[in-house]
C-alpha cells in the first residue's frame, strides 16, 4: 500500500508547486520584472529643467509631498497614448514630475505645448545616465514617491484609469488623509 | 502593448545589434575578455531572456556603456554586479548569487543527488541479500 502512496503523495505535492509557481505568480506575467527600489529611498538626482537648460530640478524638490514621477520621452508612442490620463491626473490635482528620457529638447518642448503639460516640472535626462539610477528599462514608467521620499510604487507601461484606482489610489490614501501637509487634494478625475 | 512594442522593437533591431557601441571593447585583452562575459551573463531588463550582448535594446546598449566604464575605473565584477542588481533587482544576474534565498537553488541538485544515492544504496543492499531469481517476486 505504502508503496503506491509515496509516489502519489510526491506527484501531488510536485503538482501543488508547479501550480503555484505558474498561478500564484504576481500579475501571473513571465515578463514581470520584481522593481530594485520598490520601498527604498528614490535614488538622488540633479538635472537641467526640460523648460531652461540653466535651471536645475531634482531628487531634493520631490521629497516631502506625494508625487508622481513619469518618465517619458518623445519618441515613445505610448507615451502620447498616456498623456490625456496624464493630463486629467494633473488637473485633479496630483503633482506630476516629468523624467523626459533621451530627448531632443525643442521637440519635447513643442510636444508639451501642443499636447498640453501636466507636469510640474519635467527634467531634462539627455544621456538617461539618471533613469538607469532610478532602474528605468524603457518609458513610460511611473512612480509613486511617499511623504518621506521613498517610492512606494512603480508602474511600466502607460498609466490608465484601471491602474490608477487599482494600485496608485489606494496606496496614496493608505500614506495620508487629504488635510495633511504633502497630501495631495484629489478631485474626482474628470471624464 | 509595451511587450509587444519591446518585441517588435528587438525584431525590428534584431540584424542591427552590434552596430552601435559593441565594437568599442578594450584594448588590454584581459579587461576584454572579462568585459565580454560580464555582458554576456547579464541579463536585458526589457528584451528579456536576451544577455545585454545580445540585445539591442537602448537601454542595454546603456548599461553596456556602464559594465564599460565601471571596468576602465577599475572595479571589480562583483561591483559592477551590485551596481546593477541594486537598480535592476536580481533579475538581470543570468547566474543567480548564493545567498538565503537561493541556498534551495544552489543546495538543491547537491541534496537531490544525496537522496538518490541513499535510495540506490538501500536497493542495491536489500536486493543483494535476497536470493537470486527473487527479484520479481516481492
Amino acid at each position: 500500500m505504502l508503496r503506491y502512496a509515496i509516489p502519489l503523495v510526491l506527484l501531488a505535492l510536485l503538482g501543488c508547486l508547479f501550480y503555484a509557481g505558474l498561478s500564484l505568480r504576481k500579475k501571473v506575467d513571465p515578463s514581470y520584472v520584481p522593481s530594485a527600489l520598490l520601498g527604498r529611498p528614490m535614488p538622488e538626482f540633479e538635472l537641467p529643467t526640460l523648460a531652461d537648460a540653466s535651471a536645475r530640478i531634482g531628487s531634493r524638490d520631490i521629497v516631502g509631498k506625494v508625487a508622481l514621477v513619469n518618465v517619458w520621452g518623445t519618441w515613445c508612442v505610448e507615451c502620447r497614448h498616456e498623456h490625456a490620463f496624464l493630463l486629467r491626473l494633473a488637473k485633479s490635482g496630483m503633482p506630476v514630475f516629468g523624467l523626459n528620457l533621451k530627448d531632443d529638447r525643442p521637440t519635447a518642448q513643442r510636444w508639451l505645448e501642443t499636447l498640453g503639460n501636466p507636469y510640474v516640472t519635467s527634467a531634462f535626462d539627455e544621456d538617461g545616465r539618471v533613469a538607469l539610477d532610478w532602474g528605468v528599462t524603457a518609458a513610460p514608467e511611473t512612480f509613486l514617491i511617499g511623504r518621506d521620499g521613498t517610492i512606494l510604487f512603480k508602474h511600466i507601461s502607460p498609466l490608465t484609469g484601471q491602474v490608477w484606482q487599482h494600485d496608485f489610489l489606494p496606496l496614496i490614501r493608505a500614506q495620508c488623509g487629504a488635510t495633511e501637509p504633502g497630501c495631495p487634494q484629489l478631485a474626482p478625475l474628470t471624464p | 502593448m509595451t511587450r509587444f512594442a519591446a518585441l517588435a522593437a528587438c525584431l525590428v533591431f534584431a540584424s542591427t545589434v552590434h552596430a552601435d557601441d559593441l565594437a568599442s571593447g578594450f584594448d588590454d585583452p584581459a579587461l576584454n575578455q572579462r568585459y565580454w562575459s560580464l555582458i554576456r551573463e547579464i541579463r536585458c531588463p526589457l528584451c528579456q531572456n536576451e544577455s545585454i550582448a545580445d540585445s539591442s535594446a537602448p537601454v542595454a546598449a546603456d548599461l553596456r556603456r556602464e559594465v564599460r566604464r565601471m571596468l576602465a575605473e577599475g572595479k571589480s565584477d562583483d561591483d559592477i554586479k551590485d551596481f546593477l542588481s541594486s537598480r535592476y533587482s536580481d533579475f538581470v544576474l543570468y547566474r543567480p548569487r548564493v545567498a538565503p534565498e537561493t541556498y534551495a537553488l544552489w543546495g538543491g541538485p547537491i541534496v537531490l543527488l544525496i537522496v538518490g544515492a541513499l535510495v540506490f544504496w538501500r536497493v542495491v543492499r536489500k536486493r543483494a541479500s535476497q536470493p537470486l531469481g527473487e527479484d520479481d517476486a516481492s
